[in-house]
């Protein structure tokens, strides 16, 4: 076998006619990766938040809530978790709704389906690290406000969150990017996203190694920018008085 | 900088791989190198229903297979090796390529399209069946042809001919379908039948056997101007003159003998594994006039 | 309302669980491999040569910037090839297998190099200069003081991950190789019962994982104490 590496592939008109090019069809892949892991992650943040408070209540109903929230959605493969939402769930809820859901132009349904699952999926990891960000903060803060009349919920706005969330910075960062990692695994049910454009380039051009090698790369910038985004935002939100602070 | 090591890294590491394998196969012929293992790799689908699919426990059977089996028989032969060990590799439409080229596969039955594109890459033997691309649909679908296709969402499988044909039709004729491409033809049936596509467009035979598995099969039914014939080869390494040759014979042996149609008429027109269903498809002019004259042409 | 049919899981059992069996074969392999492979990657990781540490850091830099979706698809394009040349192995083996096995281990590796490097970074310096006083080489003071003492405090970490590799195994997905999870979408596709299957799977999934976090867990704390 003979291998013929040719990058300028990318550059010419897609064989179906439609007026792009190859590289036009990376760029749809890495368009689709970074809105649906941008998208998942304000999911992810709001859900994980929301349990991850919930787990640290004094009430034991709502904190086995969040209890069972990061059971589910932790030991359920990801992959798994994508077919549920995308091939089962429409079969399950009220036929109407099923079928007005299944009546959605396609790309919608891939894109919905992958994005609160994307989302959910991770907001069980971050629940985890909400709450030990709130657990790891000295006792004597929470009962200060308490002592101060601040109320449970003015206690976690204005003196809890703030400090929690600086703590969880770091592991944040790891979640946010992993879910770009993640968002790959939404190509299973359908989705054009980078990975999956790297399966249709190599199909279409019948270059491999260049669609992987482009994908591939596309892949390891975005982790850079992310990473130097996050350094970023951990510099910023350092807490004074704290080892990393100013 | 970072990106530019990956890139750098990954290009030696392929560059590597690829004096390896030249260095593997000069000289080396697939006939050679199964004589030299005693193993023929055979590349087959999961859900090409009636041509290769798993039967049950992951059994493959199928009409295509059995060109296959056959064709393992007079390898058998011609080496004098009574006792081939046959190892069976599933493929989907999109690595069926790649796998005959980096040698994982030597030779692949199933429902591939012999075209001039491929042949660029792969090598075909004589034409084993002749399809023609249309559409499967709900009978109460109102779906009469391509043109009633128009705004709505069409199923294929990724990788195929029919995909390239609807894309190219929805740019031309302007249809603004949506198109769907499924990883195989389950996956592609599955779509139509849970209504999240009105039709689904392959290859008549494989629309055949996926509506003979559907819950009742009496509420699809296949329709449409034929948008292509389809000529369906086993695929093998090109530039392996010898090798092609003892498929190509065997092949030919096989439909001028007679064998051919009776292989036809277990796979179509009897119940098959693993439901029993009968896919009651006649055979059309075209399979009628290959088994006369056997050739490795592709079709326009 | 959906008509649940769950008659074909049964008749399905024996296959499902030749699939479980691959699934619990690569994970075994992986985690050995990996924590192997991630042992040595963190050794070099911190070995005061240069282009050694410089080597890790990219090893691991590169693994942990990539999806595994992209990993699996890469080694089986790059595997059959490799193998043949490098390993000359029995040509009857599945080579989907292999090059999930391969590419498994080679990616957790990466992933248990850092549960390992942090590891040997919390044993105290002193107990370096300890065996080092002693007269211990630095491959003996490794050996027998700090490593013993690090993996004692890796463990629930390590099974975590183990846990999650057995997970991540269901990506086999993408190159076709029947793992549990496969095995269950292709009996759902094949019989008009995905639901069912899926449902099924990620049950099976979910009792398995949830039973060997709970035993992490009361491992961790019987001896944290």
């Amino acid at each position: 076998m003979s291998y013929q590496w040719n990058w300028g592939i990318l550059l010419s008109a897609v064989s179906t006619g439609e007026p792009t090019t190859y590289l036009g069809w990376f760029m749809d892949g890495l368009k689709a990766t970074v809105t649906l892991s941008l998208a998942a992650w304000i999911i992810a943040l709001i859900a994980g938040s929301l349990f991850g408070i919930l787990r640290t209540l004094p009430n034991k109903w709502l904190s086995g809530l969040g209890a069972v929230y990061v059971a589910v959605f932790r030991n359920i493969p990801l992959i798994v978790q994508f077919f549920i939402w995308y091939f089962v769930l429409p079969e399950l809820v009220p036929p109407s709704l099923g079928a007005w859901f299944k009546g959605l132009p396609p790309l919608i349904q891939f894109f919905s389906s992958a994005v609160v699952c994307l989302g959910l999926f991770t907001g069980a990891r971050i629940c985890e690290q909400v709450r030990t960000g709130i657990l790891a903060l000295p006792p004597g803060q929470k009962n200060a406000a308490l002592a101060l009349g601040f109320t449970l919920p003015q206690t976690y706005r204005y003196v809890l969150l703030p400090n929690a969330y600086r703590i969880i910075v770091p592991p944040l960062t790891s979640e946010f990017l992993n879910i770009f990692k993640n968002s790959a695994v939404a190509s299973t049910i359908g989705l054009l996203e980078l990975s999956a454009q790297a399966r249709q380039l190599s199909d279409y051009t019948a270059h491999t190694y260049e669609s992987f090698i482009i994908v591939t790369a596309c892949y390891a910038l975005i982790n850079a920018v992310v990473m130097l985004f996050m350094r970023w935002v951990e510099r910023t939100s350092r807490l004074p008085g704290q080892i990393g602070g100013k | 900088m970072k990106l530019k090591k990956i890139v750098v890294a990954l290009m030696a590491a392929g560059t590597l791989t690829f004096s390896y394998a030249q260095a593997q196969q000069a000289g080396t012929s697939t006939l050679q190198k199964i004589k030299d293992t005693g193993t023929i790799s055979l590349g087959h689908r999961e859900s090409s229903i009636p041509f290769s699919y798993y039967a049950d426990n992951q059994q493959v059977v199928g009409y295509s297979h059995e060109y296959a089996m056959q064709i393992v028989k007079a390898i058998e032969k011609e080496l004098n090796k009574p006792q081939l060990e046959v190892k069976l590799t599933p493929i989907t439409s999109q690595n069926r390529i790649p796998l005959i080229q980096n040698g994982t596969i030597d030779l692949e039955c199933g429902s591939t399209t012999n075209n001039l594109e491929r042949q660029q890459q792969v090598a075909f033997s004589n034409t084993i069946f002749v399809v023609s691309t249309r559409l499967l649909t709900r009978v109460d679908s109102g779906v009469k042809d391509f043109a009633d296709l128009k705004g709505k969402t069409v199923a294929t499988t990724a990788g195929t001919t029919s995909e390239r044909i609807l894309r190219a039709m929805n740019q031309d004729k302007k249809l603004g379908m949506n198109i769907i491409s499924a990883k195989d033809h389950s996956e592609a049936f599955l779509m139509l039948e849970t209504g999240r596509s009105v039709a689904f467009m392959m290859d008549d035979a494989l629309l055949a056997g996926e509506r003979a598995k559907a819950k009742d099969p009496s509420k699809f039914v296949i329709v449409g101007t034929p948008q292509s014939q389809e000529a369906y080869g086993c695929m093998l390494r090109k530039n392996d003159p010898a090798f092609k040759k003892l498929v190509d014979d065997t092949i030919a042996k096989l439909q001028t003998s007679g064998e051919g149609s009776k292989i036809y008429q277990k796979w179509f027109q009897k119940p098959i594994p693993p439901r029993n269903l009968n896919l009651n498809f006649p055979p059309s002019e075209e399979l009628k006039a290959l088994f006369k004259s056997p050739n490795d042409q592709a079709k326009g | 309302m959906y008509q649940f049919n769950w008659s074909g899981i049964t008749s399905s059992l024996p296959t499902l669980a030749q699939g479980m069996l691959i699934t619990v074969q690569i994970t075994a392999a992986a985690v050995i491999v990996g924590i192997i492979w991630g042992t040595i990657l963190a050794l070099l990781r911190l070995s005061p040569i240069k282009p050694l540490a410089w080597f890790a850091k990219c090893y691991v830099t590169i693994f942990r910037s990539i999806p595994l979706v992209m990993v699996l698809l890469w080694f089986f394009l790059l595997v059959p090839q490799l193998l043949k040349s490098l390993l000359d192995l029995p040509p009857d083996i599945d080579i989907r297998f292999v090059s999930a096995i391969i590419a498994f281990s080679l990616f957790e590796a990466a992933y248990y190099s850092e549960i390992i490097r942090a590891g040997i970074q919390s044993v105290p310096r002193g107990q370096v200069y300890a065996a080092n006083a002693l007269g211990m080489t630095y491959m003996q003071s490794m050996r027998l003081v700090v490593l013993p003492q690090a993996f004692r405090a890796m463990v629930p970490l390590l099974l975590t991950q183990g846990i999650v590799l057995f997970q991540d195994t269901a990506l086999v997905y993408v190159i076709g190789l029947a793992d549990f999870f496969r095995t269950a979408t292709n009996i759902g596709e094949r019989d008009g019962q995905l639901v069912e299957m899926v449902l099924f799977a990620g049950a099976c999934y979910f009792v398995i994982c949830l039973f060997a976090s709970t035993l992490v867990r009361r491992f961790q704390k019987r001896y944290s104490r």
